[in-house]
């Protein structure tokens, strides 16, 4: 068997029979010889790698062009889609995409190295938000670096190209990508289009890779160059792509990508919002799932936390079997869990905030954006009759998986807000935890920060500002 | 000093100069098309070099085995120590450096040898095959440990000016203290590379992604066991560098140039992102020690300040990177005496280098510290200390290293930030805002900078250019200074424009090269436009002179009258065009093409003593910033920063004030989100953007005014009046740790000193708020 990657680049179809587990990035820059997306990291932090990404719509999603990080996209994640690059813009018209000519203008390049890369997130941002405010820009630029300018020149271009009325993008013409492409004895890339499929795969390749937007496991293609031999990819799975509220539950089936679910968390956890604006930029969010930042069960992961203190459950589909796990469950040990080798995560099930339940996520970082907790502490917290009727507490950074803190719970349930209450709350979960030192933090630090977290959430529950980005 | 090296004597007027023109590459770099050494297309048989890294941080190398990396698919050849023709050498000044380690590793990440392959990806997992059997002996990664030790890279400094002994111990006050600072990676966006390509018998093209490419082809040539002038080292331009591409290129370019004399074949080096990090050196952290005398004032009577920066496994730069740092611990205010040592501390980590500022931000930070201290245990204002102590104008006072400090602006810049961020009424709100929240607490804090210009080596202040002018009136520039993204290309081709009187778009700015340009300096110190810039207005200006006598035939008029501008060669109403007067000039077999030189004039440095006139001039600037920090989490951010940043007469203001933003933010970030965690084996962990966190765009703070003082003409003969703008403004960012360390002290009203030191991270700095707390509890109960 062998099967070319078809897809659309810069308004053109492309078929190719590289391996389905090349990076687009080296792609790009080595077979189509376009070498105005960068490398600068290949782990999809710093950005110079940017591309527009725009996939068949789905009924969870369906924008035009999204940024993704090329250097950690697979050539197999392609199939059936289309590809806008920097050359692509600067084709667009004679004097290229109109955030192209307000940067040129506007001295928001230096040594230019990051540039394509910041054109090409900011030209995404246009295409979908016309009159962006300065948050927004700042969103759209979280996943990119720029170590010259200190990005003012490039907020301005921004501010002055979404007053230019052509700032969108083409259309591309819906594909269906084939259902594998890549070929035997190389590498395979898996796409199936049905959860029995999905399974079927999953069941006669148990060692398969399982790739939903691939931006964590994908490091080790971008990064060690790793080579992968199959990979069963999840993002045409009808049944994943589920994101729906039903009996007060809202679904978000296991292909759904953080930015489809974004609107329903700002509907409904306006703070779990921030948190996902924060721990991954446009670009990863574009790529990642809730499903997969669960399944690599990471101790930092900061989709857990919230999900541990919302009692968030998961659906595990297998051949024939079904079956729902507690999310605070779930995790057994350091990058370990529940989940079997032929289960796939198929949903995530959450249940809507009920009257009197206020739920606050806490993110501590040493940047604002794009950065991997220290500590992330979460609490949901239930009021009757002026005292705490019920909380669920979840932190991540402070052991060997993302848990629940009961003993804190119980030390406030049934108390009022106040001090007492705190200082029972604090000392709970300072003796609840022994934390690692690491890059990110000392253990101290971590200690004492999610104690003070609960200060935190009791002065934000009496209505005080208690963030600096609040100022 | 002879002529030749003057800037010539001709009057030009300006037209290109002074105007904001954008970075030549603009529309290159937001379209793609501006090619970076990894983007220009393979020639055939190419192969990737991937590096062998030492994982042990100190140890003798009893055998390197890289059968099964040979054996592996697409590798050509391992290339190790005993592979080089020439020297194994490496080093900038001293000749410590090999280029792969020989015998012994020094550091975690140290290059023992290097794999290339017919792809980049064989290259990187051959590599990993590799077996290298390491001896492990005892490693040293605490700079205070070698200094105890007397372990060192290179000699011990000595500034000494009067009796700091006697005067700290007759002074009404004394305080003794430590500041820690910590290092800072460079984080350009593109990695170090280089494609080398072998020619006829010795001959070696490099194209390498340095600063510095007279010192990747001395290096080239040596490691060959060739002359010089078989290399020819070239760079169009750099994706960032900020001194991590001067001295720290050589290896990477060696390493590839290695490879092609071995296989043959041209060879290509980019190092991948994480290996850029823990192979390549970084700022240097440095230990302050002090000890500081003062009177009820604040004025200082002396000051000891025992320096020890953090040299890594070899010297590189660290000798002139201390010098720096003992000549700008003084910044803006007369030490009466004074007693600096400066110690570069051998440790077991990666060389650390150049980058940005030299040292010299390490040392205006300690004074700077030095002076928040003093303020608060004297009950004084911060800002009247500073006063106490500037530098008079007109005074003639010298700073420790006999240098007078002229054109004195340092009162001036500082008045005008104060108005600019309306300090009186912002401190009061400050004030009234910390006494209202007990979570959130402000700060706000100024300080002025005084940098000096010059390499400090006087030898390094000289600079060529090449200058031609073809027959169309197109002109075709080229100089020794390279294009990092500063726009320096930009700058020397305005000063060329408005010497012939053209447009800046009849000027082609071709790539540097070694060929073109000997033996230049590298493009660092700030001095980039100062020298290249004068280079070229001297070759272009010998053309000119040239052609005037041309166009006073032609025109029938005197060569005094002759004037160039607007393309177009003018005298008593008549004109030729440029580009006819070029044609002319053929005819007439006038050459019109010249080599340019320039030499800074009037510096001079004792090494030993550390005395002299380093520097040609000063450059001043002041900020006040404002921050806000969380008590409970340390987390912190810059509200509001203001700049006033003295640029004499700017050849270009639009790129001067990107070097002031930029540098700002990256100044920000060294001293806050920035911090290199090494484990305790001694492996860095903070080797990409996941774990090394730069400012991000929000990290800007959300008011940033930067006003750009043109007023005043350099008082010195520079180019068109203007002065350097790379480093100084990166200095102006310890505003923003003064201000953390500000609000940290509100916590005791401002009453006590904050113990933080650099980077204040949110760890730092929450534990700089218990450490306050409990010391102002101490304070209020006795």
């Amino acid at each position: 068997m062998s099967s070319s990657i078809d897809f659309v680049l810069n308004g053109q179809p492309v078929s190719t029979r590289c391996r389905p587990d090349t990076t687009v990035l080296e792609w790009l820059r080595g077979d189509a010889l376009l070498r105005g997306t960068k490398e600068g990291c290949a782990e999809g932090d710093c950005g110079a790698c940017s591309v527009l990404l725009k996939h068949a719509p789905t009924e969870a999603d369906s924008v035009n062009y999204q940024a993704a990080n090329s250097c950690i996209l697979l050539m197999g994640q392609l199939e059936g889609a289309a590809l806008l690059t920097v050359e692509g813009l600067a084709q667009s018209s004679p004097d290229g995409h109109v955030i192209q000519q307000r940067m040129a203008e506007n001295g928001s390049s230096q040594c230019g190295f990051c540039t394509p890369g910041i054109v090409t997130s900011l030209a995404g941002l246009l295409d979908q938000n016309g009159s962006p405010k300065e948050s927004d820009i700042h969103d759209a630029l979280a996943g990119n670096l720029c170590r010259c300018t200190g990005y003012r020149p490039i907020v301005e271009a921004a501010f002055a190209a979404a007053r230019s009325s052509d700032s969108q993008l083409p259309k591309s013409d819906d594909n269906i990508g084939k259902d594998v492409v890549g070929a035997e004895g190389e590498s395979v890339f898996h796409l199936p289009q049905t959860l029995a499929e999905l399974l079927k795969l999953k069941n006669e390749y148990p060692s398969a890779i399982l790739l939903a937007g691939g931006t964590d496991i994908s490091l080790d293609v971008a990064h060690a160059r790793a080579r992968w031999e199959r990979v069963i990819c999840t993002r045409d799975v009808k049944e994943l792509q589920v994101l729906q509220v039903k009996d007060d539950v809202l679904t978000v089936g296991g292909a759904v990508s953080w930015q489809a679910l974004l609107p329903h968390l700002e509907t409904h956890w306006p703070s779990f919002a921030t948190l996902v604006r924060r721990f991954g930029s446009t670009q990863i969010r574009s790529m990642g799932t809730l499903a997969g930042n669960l399944a690599t069960a990471s101790p930092i992961g900061d989709g857990a936390p919230s999900l541990i203190a919302l009692n968030a459950s998961l659906t595990l589909a297998s051949n024939g079997v079904k079956r729902v796990v507690p999310l605070e469950d779930f995790f057994t040990g350091y990058r370990k869990s529940d989940l079997q080798s032929d289960e796939v995560i198929e949903a995530i099930n959450l249940p809507l905030p009920q009257a009197g339940q206020g739920f606050r996520a806490y993110k501590i970082s040493k940047r604002y954006d794009q950065d991997i907790s220290t500590v992330c502490g979460t609490f949901s917290i239930t009021f009757a009759d002026g005292k705490i009727s019920n909380a669920r507490i979840a932190f991540g950074g402070m052991a060997a998986t993302p848990v629940r803190c009961k003993q804190a719970e119980a030390a406030i349930i049934g108390h009022e807000l106040n001090e007492g209450t705190l200082a029972a709350g604090k000392a709970a979960i300072e003796a609840s935890f022994k934390p690692m030192s690491d890059m990110r933090g000392t253990a101290d630090y971590r200690s004492l920060v999610a104690s003070n977290l609960l200060e935190r959430l009791f002065a934000d529950l009496s209505g005080n500002v208690v963030e600096v980005m609040s100022l | 000093m002879n002529d030749a090296g003057k800037l010539n004597s001709l009057k030009v007027e300006r037209s290109e100069v002074g105007k904001g023109h954008a970075h030549d590459s603009a529309r290159r770099h937001v379209r793609g098309e501006a090619i970076y050494i990894d983007d220009m297309p393979d020639l055939p048989n190419t192969l990737h070099i991937a590096p062998v890294l030492s994982l042990v941080a100190a140890g003798k190398i009893l055998s390197i085995d890289a059968s099964k990396a040979l054996a592996a698919p697409g590798v050509v050849c391992f290339l190790s120590a005993d592979d080089i023709p020439g020297k194994n050498e490496a080093a900038p000044i001293l000749k410590d450096e090999p280029i792969l380690a020989d015998r012994v590793v020094e550091h975690v990440g140290q290059i023992v040898g290097a794999i290339a392959a017919t792809s980049f990806a064989e290259a990187v997992q051959a590599a990993r095959l590799v077996e290298i059997d390491i001896e492990a002996s005892d490693p040293c990664f605490d700079v205070e440990d070698a200094f105890a030790n007397g372990s060192k890279t290179c000699a011990t400094q000595k500034l000494k000016d009067g009796d700091a002994t006697t005067f700290i111990e007759s002074a009404p006050h004394k305080f003794s203290g430590r500041v820690e600072i910590g290092g800072q990676d460079h984080f350009y966006l593109e990695s170090h590379v280089a494609y080398a390509l072998p020619g006829e018998d010795d001959e070696m093209t490099v194209w390498s992604s340095t600063q510095h490419p007279t010192e990747v082809q001395i290096h080239v040539a040596l490691a060959l066991g060739v002359k010089n002038h078989n290399v020819d080292v070239q760079v169009r331009r750099m994706g960032g560098a900020f001194g991590g591409k001067e001295s720290q290129a050589t290896i990477i370019a060696a390493i590839a140039a290695l490879a092609a004399r071995k296989t043959g074949k041209p060879c290509r080096f980019r190092m991948r992102r994480d290996v850029d990090m823990a192979a390549t050196g970084k700022r240097h952290g440095f230990v302050m020690n002090y000890e500081v005398g003062v009177e009820a004032n604040g004025r200082f009577t002396g000051l000891k300040v025992d320096a020890i920066a953090n040299s890594g496994h070899v010297a590189d730069l660290s000798g002139p990177v201390v010098t720096r740092a003992l000549t700008h611990l003084d910044n803006c205010y007369h030490i009466p005496n004074s007693d600096f040592t400066g110690f570069a501390a051998k440790t077991n980590t990666v060389s650390n280098t150049a980058f940005r500022g030299f040292g010299g931000p390490q040392g205006i930070l300690a004074i700077e510290a030095i002076i928040d201290r003093t303020a608060r245990e004297l009950n004084l204002d911060p800002n009247a200390v500073r006063a106490a102590n500037y530098y008079g104008p007109g005074t003639g006072e010298q700073t420790p290293y006999e240098q007078p400090v002229e054109d004195n602006r340092i009162v001036d810049v500082v008045e005008r930030v104060m108005k600019n961020a309306d300090w009186e009424k912002r401190r009061a709100a400050i004030d009234q805002f910390n006494a209202e929240n007990k979570i959130l607490k402000k700060g706000l804090a100024m300080m002025p900078v005084k940098f000096g210009i010059s390499f400090n080596l006087p030898t390094l202040n000289q600079a060529g250019s090449l200058v031609h002018v073809y027959t169309d009136g197109s002109v075709h520039l080229n100089h020794g200074g390279t294009e990092m993204g500063q726009g320096l290309y930009t700058k020397v081709a305005q000063v060329v424009a408005d010497v012939f009187g053209i447009a800046l778009a009849d000027i082609k700015i071709t790539a540097t090269t070694t060929s073109k340009v000997p033996n230049t300096s590298a493009t660092a110190a700030s001095s980039g436009s100062d020298l290249n810039g004068a280079a070229a207005f001297n070759a272009a200006s010998e053309i000119r002179q040239r052609m005037v006598e041309i166009a006073a035939t032609e025109l029938g008029a005197a060569a005094e009258d002759i004037h160039f501008g607007n393309g177009k060669v003018s005298a008593d109403g008549k004109s030729i065009n440029f580009s006819e007067l070029a044609k002319l000039c053929w005819m007439k077999r006038i050459s019109l093409s010249a080599a340019g030189f320039y030499a800074t004039p009037k510096i001079h440095w004792d090494s030993e003593k550390l005395k002299g006139r380093p520097f040609y001039y000063f450059t001043y600037g002041a900020a006040v910033a404002e921050v806000v920090i969380d008590t409970l989490t340390g987390e912190n951010r810059c509200l509001r920063a203001d700049i006033v940043q003295d640029c004499g007469k700017p050849l270009n203001p639009t790129l001067d004030l990107g070097q002031v933003e930029g540098a700002f933010v990256q100044g920000m970030g060294w001293l806050t989100c920035e911090e290199l965690w090494w484990d305790e084996a001694g492996r860095l962990k903070t080797v990409g953007p996941s774990t090394y966190k730069i400012p991000g765009s929000r990290d800007v703070p959300p008011e940033f005014n930067v006003e750009i003082l043109d007023d005043q003409p350099n008082h010195e003969e520079t180019v068109f009046r203007s002065k350097a703008i790379g480093e100084p403004p990166l200095m102006l960012a310890i505003s923003v740790w003064l201000a953390l360390r500000d609000a940290v002290s509100s916590i005791s009203k401002g009453k006590l000193p904050a113990n933080l030191d650099a980077p204040a991270t949110a760890e730092r700095v929450l534990f700089a708020v218990e450490d306050m707390k409990a010391r102002t509890a101490r304070r209020n109960s006795t």
